[in-house]
């Protein structure tokens, strides 16, 4: 069952559908193309939150639905718990 | 499924039958809330503006009642006002809709000769429309708006693409689609400019938006602390970016045909339009039903309660908490969509039988619940 789902192939994030605890092993299907992708979450990330599947470097873009959603503020890893503490607006 | 409707004098259609008490400013709310108390079946709709406003304020005021009174979900419309002459200009501007339309001025006459003036014409009225029977109409006879609100990332997965397919089908029918929220296209608002008919709309959209992010940053340097509001942020939702991706799902796919001042109705036929707006929920759906929207889809996240007097606001949510802790705000269910237990051609399917149902009278949550939020926008202080 995944526990989370990816707008396009190549975002750094994806949203979970139910709460994730940190260490869990868990599965994201894209929903442009429905694959499947498994990630270890390296923290905690409530239902609607987003977990990373891909790196970026801090200063680095951040996609979502394939189009920047604002900027890295530090580096984030896959499985990273990704929100305001990590991710800034590039517009403001 | 059938539809049905009210056709009005003018061929709109409009799918509740209200007659409405209309303030012309905000010192005759008192006088129309007597009104409505006296006469079972109106509605009186106070706000708080209408003295000593000018400019483009004063013509968005005055585009605003107007546009309400004709909205098609109105049957008839008594406008009170304390002064004849603005009075009167918003009664003549509905009354070219063909519908029955009576002004009544307090000064010279008090609130309680208006009262008993203007009731006895609510109660002619009120027994007038309750002989108006629904016809079968069309999906392409609809004006319906759109507009999202305490939106987290289950609108940008779910409600917001349930609504876009929606949209799409409603504009394939012949029907006309308004959308807006300027300053919450941030991050996307390329997405909306490519989707302009043609080069001169593009312009034209980029012209508004470009002026309200500029009044933004006027008053306030950037909109850090509103938008994305606490809400979305505790749904998810990190940017105004991240939060226009999700807003511009559920516009559709199809291109856009006009662009919209505040209440303006359309005049390039049928088809999707963006409407210049704020993104404040009550604000908007009033401007959108000043501008003759019948219908509203509402989809939300973390759970917004809005409704409006004319206009029925449906809520869809995908937020599988949201549609338990708030479930008598909630007409559509797609949480199914998380789970993937729900294909989203479903899920619109859904949208568009909650639409039809709605449309022919079905009573909405926020219409159950008594939400009537009637909010009219002020561009800038008055004089």
């Amino acid at each position: 069952m995944h526990r989370f789902l990816i707008h396009k192939g190549g975002d750094h994030v994806g949203v979970a559908t139910s709460d994730i605890e940190a260490g869990e092993k868990v599965v994201g299907v894209y929903m442009d193309d429905d694959s499947m992708v498994e990630v270890e979450a390296r923290g905690e990330v409530p239902l609607g939150h987003k977990i990373a599947v891909e790196g970026c470097e801090a200063g680095g873009d951040v996609t979502e639905y394939g189009v920047r959603i604002g900027k890295a503020t530090e580096d984030i890893e896959v499985g990273d718990y990704v929100h305001t503490h990590n991710l800034k607006s590039a517009r403001w | 499924m059938e539809l049905h409707g009210y056709r009005r004098e003018n061929g709109r259609v409009g799918v509740r039958n209200h007659v409405v008490i209309l303030p012309v400013d905000d010192i005759s709310n008192a006088a129309c809330e007597a009104v409505a108390a006296h006469i079972k079946g109106t509605m009186a709709l106070p706000h708080s503006y209408g003295r000593l406003q000018y400019g483009e304020d004063l013509a968005l005021h005055f585009r605003t009642m107007i546009g309400t009174g004709s909205n098609p979900n109105v049957a008839a419309v008594i406008v009170v006002g304390i002064e004849e002459n603005w009075t009167k200009k918003i009664a003549d501007g509905i009354a070219e809709t063909g519908k029955p339309v009576a002004a009544f001025s307090i000064e010279g006459h008090g609130d309680l000769e208006t009262v008993r003036r203007a009731s006895w014409k609510a109660r002619e009225f009120v027994q007038w429309a309750s002989e108006l029977r629904r016809e079968p109409v069309e999906l392409g006879d609809l004006v319906v708006s759109i507009k999202c609100g305490e939106s987290d990332t289950t609108t940008g997965l779910a409600s917001c693409p349930t609504v876009g397919v929606a949209v799409d089908r409603l504009v394939e029918e012949g029907g006309t689609v308004f959308f807006g929220e300027t300053s919450e296209l941030t991050g996307g608002e390329h997405l909306i400019a490519g989707r302009m008919a043609t080069p001169e709309l593009k312009e034209e959209f980029r012209r508004v938006y470009d002026d309200y992010v500029e009044l933004i940053e006027t008053q306030s340097e950037d909109l850090l602390g509103s938008q994305p509001t606490q809400g979305n942020i505790a749904g998810g939702l990190s940017t105004i970016e991240e939060k226009a991706l999700g807003n511009i799902e559920k516009t559709g796919t199809k291109e856009i045909i006009g662009v919209l001042a505040p209440a303006q109705s359309p005049q390039n036929g049928p088809g999707l339009y963006f409407m210049d707006s704020s993104s404040a929920a009550a604000e908007h759906v009033t401007l959108m039903g000043a501008g003759g929207a019948v219908l509203h889809m509402f989809p939300t996240g973390q759970g917004n309660v809005i409704g409006n007097p004319i206009v029925p606001v449906i809520k869809v949510s995908g937020n599988p908490n949201t549609v338990k802790t708030m479930a008598e705000h909630i007409d559509v269910d797609v949480s199914g969509l998380l789970s993937r237990e729900l294909t989203l051609p479903q899920a619109g399917g859904l949208m568009m039988e909650y639409l039809t149902r709605t449309a022919n009278g079905r009573v909405t949550s926020a219409e159950a619940l008594g939400h009537r939020e009637f909010t009219m926008t002020k561009l800038y202080r008055s004089a």
